[in-house]
Formats: structure tokens, C-alpha cells, sequence
């Protein structure tokens, strides 16, 4: 079950990943009893290793899923040693030479349908019916906690997506998860300094919010980072993810006194509400003698394509951008464009990243075993991804690099040109504490699936 | 009719069951469907639809509302694994009987009407069951984020008996955790626990009665008979064997969302039992397992596959089909789904049942009626 | 006061899109006599005519410009949609009004959907039970979002606005109070006044036309209408057929407010059953009434002041009256006695 992405559609990428899932679905072969008795979960046999990828393909994050897809399947075919390498000539562990450890990689992608239930349902799918070794994607914390925590259980490494909220490595931290995504207080971090110089000290913020782990801790990280500038903070309103039409939760916002609206919303999600807040005329909105000001903390390329006319002069942070100017970052657009036609997104990036991050550790432990490759990416520095010099932390398996702070382009050059980076918040700036957000690691022992 | 004592017709159809569930792993090989996670979902998604079958196929009453126990089955047995003990049992008790309470408040309310207005009346509730979980309950349910294990959890029970592990501890018996196949022949046993008793709801007296109301109900109520009593039984019931899958769910992988409440989740176990056999006792079962083996398997059917199943076809045409048929497979399996339930609703109300029926009556001329199964006659 | 205003504006809006899916759903239970659980993919029908008409008018011509190169080193491409290049500025205004021009061609589509719908399924089953019908129109409704969801994908599409009519409308000036006080997205008003016209246009229809009385005086009593030598079911289908054409409109308008997706149909589906039993089963006038009540107190059960009294009751108020209604009095607000009542 070797599979070689030939196609330049989403689609078609699609498909060549599912055949993957049926030559293990339908033959028997592969279900053998042997598969229980390895010394670990899903210990690679043959003469490949089966990598699964779960990402949204339907729901309020689907857009950001197609694009994780599109990530996922270059970074396969750079491991494998095809294409133009990408970032592996730029990363500084040179021990990427095709494969992983001699096995050629191969891959099973899946829909999580941007919900808990289900991304769990099919990452254990994948580890139990595919023998999937490493299970990496999703675009929502809640979908990562879930997946996660499952990966702990069955002993299978965990390279999440993006994932924003600070639970994810923070209260609901799992030795087998690692996230190479930034989270909501490093946006903070990022974002206040800029806030406060743009809008004043003395400002009004109404919080519309996404009702899960990733919306609450966004709006407690935002509230901390804003009253820190002396802002004062309306109690905030929860909004469920997917809700479509957010005019209910936006007609309110104008006759409350407040005069920063802070979106924690994201993907379709994010894209709905701003507009919505637009068609209601709050960006040329004065209140309180102040123009009304917009803020969207998580923003991405796609979120910005959707959101159009709406998105300019918006606020917002991200963990990379594809117009960054270093060696890296220029490759892996280069590559990521030529086979798709399109810049890679900030998912993109982390997810691609990841993939090759648990290949270089794997190599550099010289084994799946995962006990072995859990300590190799543990406190591990590399640099030549994008983001300068990244460190891995062990204490709670957070990546720590640059963050970006992006606003809405007004005049973009081309339909792609939509975010600028306005400031760069350094490593140093956004790195904390590991007990402030608690939680516990628990055991690397290995499990038998 | 003492408790335990079965006919003989029916003791068969038990043991022929149990042999089918049991050796599931076995069967399922071929169907490449033999591992744990769909083994359970078929197993559970059995318990659910029998369940539900109580209400609709004895009754008639279509609620568009079940998944509401369900979930409040994970929830409850997911509360009862963090605050007391990993085992099983309690968890499963504890599910029933909550979930039983709830049905029991829904049903009474929603009984008041029949036809339409129950259907809506469930879904009402459902609604507002996941709606509320999703929004203010969350310290209760973790809305969206989704309800689970931590190592924080208290777990009196558990540690009051044995030292902590490190890692989060999975749900098992009296001790014991299950791994490997283990889950999947606990879920079994208690299918075939739950088929049993269902088998003798069907063929007691109560259950005669509950046939009575759902083909006729007003002659019912003019003899001076107090139906509702009987229906809300029915309901309750049925609402317990949601919480009681629900509870299997949990004990399965201990995480309970929120969209297992939602009104599509009601749905499918709507889709389950027509498809099957809405009134038999086989056929809600037979419903679930090739909705899950459509949900899991049929989906992964992709153009490569295709390609190689229909290289008879010459060159030129190949394409064509491969192209037309696609549609209907992998991604689109849902659109074969919905298709095949309506072939079913239009042409053969009575499900794959009354198809195996049809075709059974075909070389058996002399026609014997199954007692078990009747053609269905949905309540007005 | 100003935020009460806003929030009334809210409902209203919200109510129209209600009241114009229920509306539909009422006709066809009134005439028909049909419970359709298919009416929610009606909706969403109606909102891809809109998606497939911009597709057609902005068919893309594609230049590559040497003298530009992305930054993974291909030539740009300039994309130049067909109706420009033909018509040029009147192109232009033609694609930015899409919207609301689509309409002309969501009425015949929808028609014929409806129609085609009535005929090839629904006749078959005016005497089986109302849980066959349900079940038959939920089979329908998933393989009709199946159909749209292979066609065009999972993701929704955006429909921009005319740029015209993006923006909010002071309604505080109009209705004399402070400029700036009150203001509401002018869509969103439009698509108030839009579904009250469709409203009108349908009692008027009923009301005052002959095929509207015949059909009225079926509704009544069908058998004594049919004696009298007219074709009611004709007339019925036709009704089917207007029905799935004001599910479509609604549909269509609401395209620029929510990007459609395959699955808006089921999203609104619930509700829409909600609104008609609180309206009451096959009374037009009460899915109306109903539609623009349960909006507005939808929108006011949003506001901080309500919810800080009542936790969590903007997710529940619409089920929570439809359960109540459906307690205290089956037949709905504006139901007549013995309409489905057992």
C-alpha cells in the first residue's frame, strides 16, 4: 500500500490516498494476529510505514482541512524523495534521505468532519484497520484533545495540526501529543503590544466567541493581553461553532458602548462573522468618538480569500506567512506553488512541518519505537523551518519560535497578496511558564493498540 | 410463561444470533470489516436500533428524538467511569437509569400527542437536550470540546481498591481492562442480553398489547383501555436501551460529544431500523450493520478500485461507468444511502425483512407467517 | 430602546426567512396534505440557482501574463469572465447583481423541481401514512443534498452582494430617531421587505385569482370540488410547484447573508417544522405569524439582559414554544380544530 500522489487535484489526491485504505480494507492479509503481537502499537513490517492523516473535510473548518490535505501529501513526497525537497535542504537536521529509517512513507487521509467524535472515530480507524504509526492533522483543538488523548491510550505518536488553544498543550497535554502550532497566549503576546499602539489605551472590547476549548482560552488570553493595555472588557458571548448566521449575536454589539469588536472565531466561522460584522457597518462605525475597530486574533490566508473586502485593515496573528522573506519560507512556497498554483497556508505550513519533524525524529532515534522518538523531539532545537530558531519544549511538547502579527492588506498585488506582517514577536517574548496552564504529560509507555 | 422459559422457535433464533454476533471477527475478515472500532460500532449501533424498534415497530410512534438518551447515556457513564470506577457495570447501570428517567419525563410529555406532533415533540426535546449540552451545561458535558477522562478525575471507587497507574486507565471489568477484542465481546454479550429481552417484550403480553395500540388506538381507548400507560412503558424502554448504548459507546472509548445528541443522530437510527425491518426483531439489526459497513467500508470505494472491478467493460466505456458509478461510491455513499431508503420506503415498507420474506415465500408456497415479524402500519 | 430596536429589526429578518420556508411547507400540507421533509432542501436548491447562475455569467477567460511571475515562478494569470469581455461594463453590472438576477432563474428551475417532485413521488403516497411520507421526503431531502453535495463540493460558496446594497441603512434617521443610533445591514432589510412581498404576492394570489379560490375551496373539501368536474389534482400540483418556487426565493435571497451548502436544507428543516405547528398545521396565516414571533423572540432571547436571566435560553426558546404550543394547544396559534389532532 504504497501510494504515490500523482494528481494536482484536491480530488484526485483524495482518491490516491483512499486507495491506500481499501487495499488494507479489503484484504484480510493485513489484519493478521501478528499486528497484536509486536512490541508496540503498529511497529512498521514491511518495507513501508503507513502515516494517517486526519483532517476536516466537511464542516466550519473545511477549508483549512483541503489545504492541510495539500500539505500532507507534499510532505510525502519529500520524504520520499521526490519533488523539489522543500524545506529538507533548509532544515538544519540533515537526516532526511528518503523514507523513514529505509521504509518508503505511505499514507491514509480521512475526514474529521471538524468534530471530536468523529476525527477520534477515524484516527482510531486508522491506527486499528490501517496500522497507521503516526496520526497527524485537524484544525480544531477540540478535534486535537480528543484525538490526542486517544493517541496516549493506544501508543501512537500524535503530531497535531493546527491547533490554537492553550489547553491543547497546557490542561490537556499528552506525552504522545506535540504541537508545532503556536497558541492563544503567544497571540496575546503578539498582538497586544500592536492593538495598544494602533487603537489607545482606552478602549471598550466586546468578545463574540467560539463555545469550545479553543474560543474560551483565545478570549481569556486576548482579555488578559488587552486589560493589560488598560482596555476595559464587556462580559463576552458564545457563539457554537458552525452557527452561519451570527446577526443575532452581532445587532447587540452596536448599542453596547463597546469600541473593539474581537472575533475568536475561526475558518468559516471567522470568515461568516466578519462579514456579517461589515454588512452591519462596524468598520465605519464611530463609538464613543472612536472609529469602531475590528479584530479577528486567528487569521489565515484562506480565512482572508473568503472574507475579501471584509478582512482589510483587520488584525490578527499567524504562525508563519507565505510572503516571509527567509530562505525557507521562500522554498516551500516555491514548492508548494509550482504543485498546486496557490501559496501555502499558515495549516499548510504547520502540517507539512510536522510530517517532517516526526521523520527527523524517528531517524534520529534510530527506530519507530515510540518511547525513542517521543525523547528525540523533546526538547530538540532546529532551526530552517520558517520560523528562525524553534525549540521543542519537553516540559509540555509546545514548539517555541516567531509569531507573527498580520493586518488585511488594503492594496493587495495579486489575489493572493492578502495579509502583511507588521511585527514579529521574538521567541524569547512569547515563551512562559509551563505551570501556568497546569496539566500533566502522563506515562510514555508504549501500548499494544 | 415463567421468565426465562422461551419457545422453542425462538430459543433458535437466539442461538443462531448469539453464533452470528459472536463470530463476527470471523465473518467480517473477508468483508474487510474485522477490526475492533467498526466491530463495536456494529455491535452497539444493534442495541441502540432494537431499542428504538420497541417503540417504533411495536407502537408506531416515530420519534425523531433517541439520540437525546443516547447521549445522555455517554455522559452519565463517562460521569460514572471519572468520579467512581473504570468497571463497566456501574456505568451501564447508572446510564439506564438516567437515561430511563429521561425518557420517562420526555415520553410522558410528548405521549399527550401521536402522529406528527410526537415526531416533533421528541425532536423538540432532543433539540433542546443537545442544544443545552452544547451551551450552558458545558461543566457538565464540555459541550463542543467533548467530555473526557483526565488524570486529575477522582475515581473513589478505583482509588480506594489499587494505586493510581500513571497513564489514564481504560474501562474494564471487575478489575480487569479490557484490550484488544475484549471490548467488542463485552458489547456482544450484552447485545445478545438485549436481543433476549426484546424477544420477550415481543412476545409477551405487553408487547401484544402495544401492537394493539399501534393498529388501532382509538378502538383501544373506546373499550375504556388506558393506552398511554402501555406506550410510555414502550418508551421508556426504548430510551433506556439508547442510554444503554450510549453507555457502550463510553465504555468503548471514554470521550461523549455533544453530536451524538444531535437531530441527524436521531435520524440514522431511523434509517436503521426501516432499512432493516421496522416490527422484527432481525431486521433493525440488519439495518444498523449495513448502515455502519456503508459509513466505513463502502465509503473507502474509490476510482482505482472501480477500475479493476470493472475491467470486463471495454476501454472506451469503462471511463463512463467508472465515472457514473463513482458518484454513488466513497464519497458519495450517502447518496446510495438515501436512495436505497427510499427504494425501500416506496416499494418494500417491511425492509430487507420483507424482502427475505418475499423471496422465502417464493419457494415456499404454503405461506407461514413468522410470528416475530408483521408488516408494518406506521401509527397515524 | 435603540438596542430593542436593533434587536426587533434582527427578528424581523430572521422571521422573514422563517416565514417564507414555513409558508412553503404549509401549502403543501394545506393542499397536499402531505407532510415533506424534502421542503428544507427546496431552500437549499433554491440558494445553488443562485450559485449556478453566477458560475455561468462569470465563466473565466485565462491569459497568462509573462511579464508577472508568482513567487513560485509561473506566469500570473489574468482572468477575464466572458460576460465582460462580451458586454464590458453592462458585463460587469450583470455579474454584480447576480443575486437578485438569478431569481429568474430559480422561479422556472424550482417549478419544475417541484412539479417533477409532486409527480414522479409525492402522488403516491397522499394515502399512506404520515410517517411514510416523512420518511419517503427524509430519503428524498438526503439524496437531493447528496446530488448538490457531488455537483458542488462540500464547501460553501460565497455570493457577494451587489456592491450597491452592501453596507447598513440608517434606519434611525428614517424613523426619526438621532442619526447613527440605529443602524441595520441594508440586505438584510431588503430581504424583510422581499419576504413580505412574496407573502403578499401568495395570499393575493390565493385570495383574488379563480385557480387561487378553486384551489382554496379544495383545501376545504377536495372530494366535493372534485365532484363538481374539476381537475384538483392538477391545480394541487401547480401548488407544489409555487411552494418549492417560494422555498427556492427564500433561498436565492439568502445567498449574500450565509454562504450556501449542501447541507443549509436540514440545517433549516427542523425549524421550519417548528414554526408550522406553532403556526398551526395548515394554516397559512399562522406559519406567517409564527415565522416572524419565533424570530423576533429568537433575536430578543440573544440579547445579554435576557440571557443573563434565563442561562442559555436563545439556544432552546424556539423548541421551547413549539413544545408548549404543542402541549397547551396542538392546533397551533392560527390552526383549525381538529387539524391532525388525534
Amino acid at each position: 500500500m504504497t501510494n504515490t500522489p500523482k494528481g494536482f487535484s484536491r480530488r484526485g489526491v483524495l482518491k490516491t490516498g483512499l486507495a491506500g485504505i481499501l487495499a488494507t480494507g479489503v484484504s484480510p492479509l493485513i489484519f493478521s494476529k501478528t499486528s497484536w503481537a509486536q512490541e508496540f502499537c503498529n511497529a512498521p513490517t514491511g518495507d513501508a510505514v503507513t502515516l494517517g492523516f486526519v483532517m476536516p473535510l466537511t464542516g466550519a473548518y473545511a477549508d483549512e482541512g483541503a489545504d492541510q490535505q495539500r500539505a500532507f501529501m507534499l510532505a510525502v513526497e519529500h520524504l520520499n524523495g521526490e519533488g523539489d525537497g522543500g524545506l529538507i535542504p533548509h532544515f538544519s537536521s540533515k537526516t532526511l534521505k528518503g523514507g523513514i529509517l529505509g521504509k518508503k512513507v505511505a499514507y491514509v487521509t480521512g475526514d474529521d468532519q471538524t468534530k471530536p467524535d468523529a476525527g477520534r472515530d477515524t484516527a482510531r480507524r486508522m491506527i486499528e484497520r490501517d496500522g497507521a504509526t503516526m496520526i497527524s492533522g485537524c484544525s480544531s483543538s477540540g478535534v486535537a484533545i480528543a484525538e490526542q488523548a486517544l493517541c496516549q491510550e493506544m501508543g501512537v505518536i500524535y503530531m497535531a495540526g493546527l491547533t490554537h488553544s492553550n489547553d491543547t498543550t497546557g490542561k490537556d497535554k499528552k506525552r504522545y501529543g506535540f504541537r508545532h502550532f503556536f497558541n492563544a497566549y503567544q497571540s496575546g503576546v503578539a498582538l497586544g503590544p500592536i492593538l495598544g499602539e494602533a487603537y489607545g489605551k482606552d478602549r471598550v472590547a466586546y468578545h463574540l466567541t467560539a463555545d469550545y476549548t479553543w474560543g474560551w482560552t483565545q478570549e481569556e488570553s486576548m482579555i488578559k493581553a488587552t486589560e493589560a493595555l488598560g482596555w476595559k472588557t464587556l462580559p463576552p458571548v458564545r457563539t457554537p461553532v458552525n452557527a452561519g448566521d451570527f446577526s443575532q449575536y452581532l445587532t447587540p454589539v452596536l448599542n453596547s458602548g463597546a469600541d473593539v469588536l474581537i472575533l475568536n472565531h475561526y475558518g468559516f466561522d471567522g470568515v461568516n462573522s466578519l462579514t456579517q460584522a461589515v454588512q452591519f457597518g462596524m468598520k465605519d462605525k464611530q463609538v464613543n468618538g472612536k472609529k469602531l475597530e475590528l479584530v479577528l486574533p486567528l487569521v489565515s490566508d484562506l480565512m482572508a480569500k473568503g472574507a475579501g473586502e471584509a478582512m482589510k485593515g483587520v488584525y490578527g496573528t499567524g504562525n508563519w506567512d507565505w510572503q516571509l522573506t527567509d530562505e525557507a519560507s521562500k522554498a516551500f512556497t516555491k514548492s508548494f506553488g509550482a504543485k498546486y498554483g496557490q501559496p501555502p497556508s499558515q495549516i499548510a505550513h504547520t502540517s507539512y512541518v510536522q510530517t517532517l519533524l516526526y521523520a527527523d525524529a524517528c531517524e534520529r532515534a534510530g527506530t519507530f519505537y515510540p518511547p525513542e522518538v517521543i525523547k528525540a523531539l523533546e526538547d530538540f532545537d532546529f532551526d530552517g523551518m520558517g520560523n528562525g530558531p524553534t525549540t521543542y519544549r519537553g516540559s509540555d511538547h509546545q514548539c517555541f519560535k516567531e509569531v507573527y502579527a498580520v493586518r488585511g492588506k488594503d492594496n493587495p498585488a495579486n489575489a493572493f497578496d492578502l495579509l502583511e506582517v507588521v511585527a514579529t514577536a521574538s521567541k524569547e517574548s512569547v515563551t512562559y511558564d509551563p505551570a501556568i496552564f497546569g496539566g500533566e504529560l502522563g506515562p510514555d509507555t508504549p501500548a499494544m493498540c | 410463561m415463567s421468565l426465562f422459559a422461551i419457545p422453542r422457535r425462538d430459543l433458535i433464533v437466539l442461538a443462531l444470533f448469539s453464533l452470528v454476533v459472536l463470530a463476527m471477527p470471523i465473518w467480517l475478515q473477508p468483508l474487510g470489516a474485522a477490526y475492533p472500532a467498526l466491530m463495536q460500532k456494529f455491535v452497539i449501533s444493534a442495541v441502540f436500533a432494537i431499542g428504538f424498534n420497541i417503540l417504533f415497530g411495536l407502537t408506531g410512534y416515530l420519534s425523531f428524538g433517541h439520540a437525546a438518551f443516547l447521549g445522555v447515556g455517554s455522559y452519565t457513564a463517562v460521569w460514572s467511569f471519572k468520579l467512581l470506577t473504570m468497571d463497566a457495570l456501574p456505568a451501564m447501570v447508572f446510564a439506564v437509569i438516567v437515561s430511563g428517567l429521561f425518557a420517562l419525563i420526555i415520553g410522558y410529555l410528548c405521549l399527550r400527542r401521536s402522529g406528527i406532533y410526537f415526531s416533533i415533540l421528541t425532536l423538540a426535546f432532543a433539540q433542546m437536550c443537545y442544544n443545552l449540552a452544547y451551551s450552558v451545561l458545558t461543566p457538565i458535558t464540555n459541550g463542543e470540546t467533548s467530555l473526557q477522562l483526565t488524570l486529575s478525575d477522582p475515581r473513589v471507587i478505583d482509588s480506594a481498591l489499587a494505586p493510581r497507574g500513571a497513564g489514564l486507565p481504560s474501562a474494564g471489568l471487575f478489575g480487569h481492562a479490557f484490550s484488544g477484542l475484549e471490548g467488542f465481546y463485552f458489547c456482544a454479550v450484552v447485545l445478545i442480553i438485549a436481543f433476549f429481552v426484546a424477544q420477550k417484550i415481543f412476545s409477551s403480553p405487553f408487547g401484544m398489547m402495544l401492537r394493539a395500540i399501534k393498529s388501532n388506538q382509538t378502538r383501544m381507548n373506546y373499550t375504556g383501555f388506558n393506552t398511554r400507560p402501555y406506550a410510555l412503558t414502550a418508551f421508556v424502554i426504548s430510551g433506556m436501551y439508547a442510554g444503554l448504548a450510549g453507555a457502550l459507546f463510553a465504555i468503548t472509548d471514554p470521550l461523549a460529544g455533544t453530536e451524538r445528541m444531535q437531530w441527524t443522530a436521531s435520524g440514522e437510527v431511523v434509517l436503521m431500523t426501516i432499512l432493516g425491518g421496522v416490527g422484527t426483531l432481525v431486521g433493525p439489526v440488519i439495518g444498523a450493520w449495513l448502515i455502519e459497513y456503508f459509513e466505513n467500508i463502502f465509503s473507502a470505494f474509490n476510482e482505482q478500485i472501480l477500475h479493476r472491478v470493472f475491467s470486463w467493460v471495454p476501454e472506451g466505456a469503462q471511463d463512463f461507468v467508472v465515472t457514473i458509478v463513482s458518484k454513488f461510491v466513497g464519497e458519495g455513499w450517502q447518496l446510495t444511502l438515501g436512495l436505497l431508503f427510499m427504494l425501500v420506503v416506496i416499494f418494500m415498507p417491511g425492509g430487507v425483512m420483507e424482502g427475505v420474506r418475499r423471496i422465502v415465500s417464493l419457494f415456499n408456497r404454503p405461506q407461514r407467517r413468522d410470528p416475530g415479524a408483521m408488516r408494518v402500519q406506521p401509527a397515524e | 430602546m435603540e438596542a430593542i430596536l436593533a434587536q426587533l429589526l434582527n427578528g424581523l429578518d430572521k422571521g422573514g426567512a422563517y416565514a417564507l420556508i414555513a409558508l412553503g411547507l404549509t401549502l403543501v400540507f394545506g393542499t397536499l396534505g402531505v407532510v415533506n421533509f424534502a421542503h428544507g432542501a427546496l431552500f437549499m436548491l433554491g440558494a445553488f440557482c443562485a450559485v449556478t447562475f453566477r458560475m455561468l455569467i462569470t465563466y473565466e477567460t485565462v491569459v497568462q501574463d509573462p511579464t508577472q511571475v508568482t513567487a513560485w515562478g509561473t506566469p500570473v494569470e489574468i482572468r477575464t469572465p466572458l460576460a465582460q469581455s462580451w458586454f464590458g461594463d453592462w458585463g460587469a453590472v450583470l455579474i454584480d447583481y447576480s443575486v437578485p438576477l438569478s431569481i429568474l432563474l430559480a422561479i422556472p428551475v424550482m417549478l419544475l423541481v417541484g412539479v417533477a417532485m409532486e409527480r414522479g413521488i409525492i402522488k403516491h403516497f397522499y394515502k399512506r401514512p404520515h410517517a411514510e411520507q416523512i420518511l419517503v421526503t427524509f430519503g428524498l431531502a438526503i439524496v437531493l443534498q447528496e446530488i448538490v453535495k457531488s455537483i458542488f463540493g462540500p464547501n460553501p460558496i460565497s455570493q457577494p452582494m451587489p456592491m450597491a446594497l452592501r453596507g447598513a441603512f440608517d434606519v434611525g434617521v428614517w424613523i426619526g430617531i438621532a442619526p447613527d443610533m440605529l443602524t441595520y445591514p441594508l440586505w438584510r432589510l431588503l430581504y424583510f421587505v422581499f419576504s413580505i412581498g412574496i407573502i403578499g404576492a401568495v395570499f393575493a394570489f390565493l385570495r383574488f385569482t379563480t385557480f387561487g379560490m378553486v384551489v382554496r375551496a379544495g383545501m376545504a373539501d377536495r372530494e366535493t370540488v372534485g365532484l363538481l368536474g374539476i381537475n384538483i389534482d392538477r391545480r394541487f400540483t401547480i401548488m407544489f410547484g409555487i411552494a418549492a418556487v417560494v422555498a427556492g426565493l427564500a433561498g436565492v435571497m439568502y445567498t449574500p447573508l450565509l454562504p450556501p451548502n449542501y447541507h443549509q436544507g436540514m440545517d433549516f428543516l427542523v425549524l421550519s417544522f417548528v414554526v408550522v405547528v406553532v403556526g398551526g398545521m395548515g394554516s397559512l396565516p399562522g406559519a406567517v405569524a409564527a415565522g416572524f414571533l419565533l424570530g423576533i423572540l429568537q433575536s430578543f432571547a440573544s440579547m445579554t439582559e435576557v440571557k443573563s436571566i434565563f442561562p442559555g435560553i436563545d439556544q432552546i426558546i424556539i423548541y421551547l414554544i413549539a413544545v408548549v404550543i404543542l402541549l397547551v394547544r396542538p392546533r397551533g396559534l392560527m390552526g383549525r380544530a381538529g387539524v391532525m389532532e388525534s
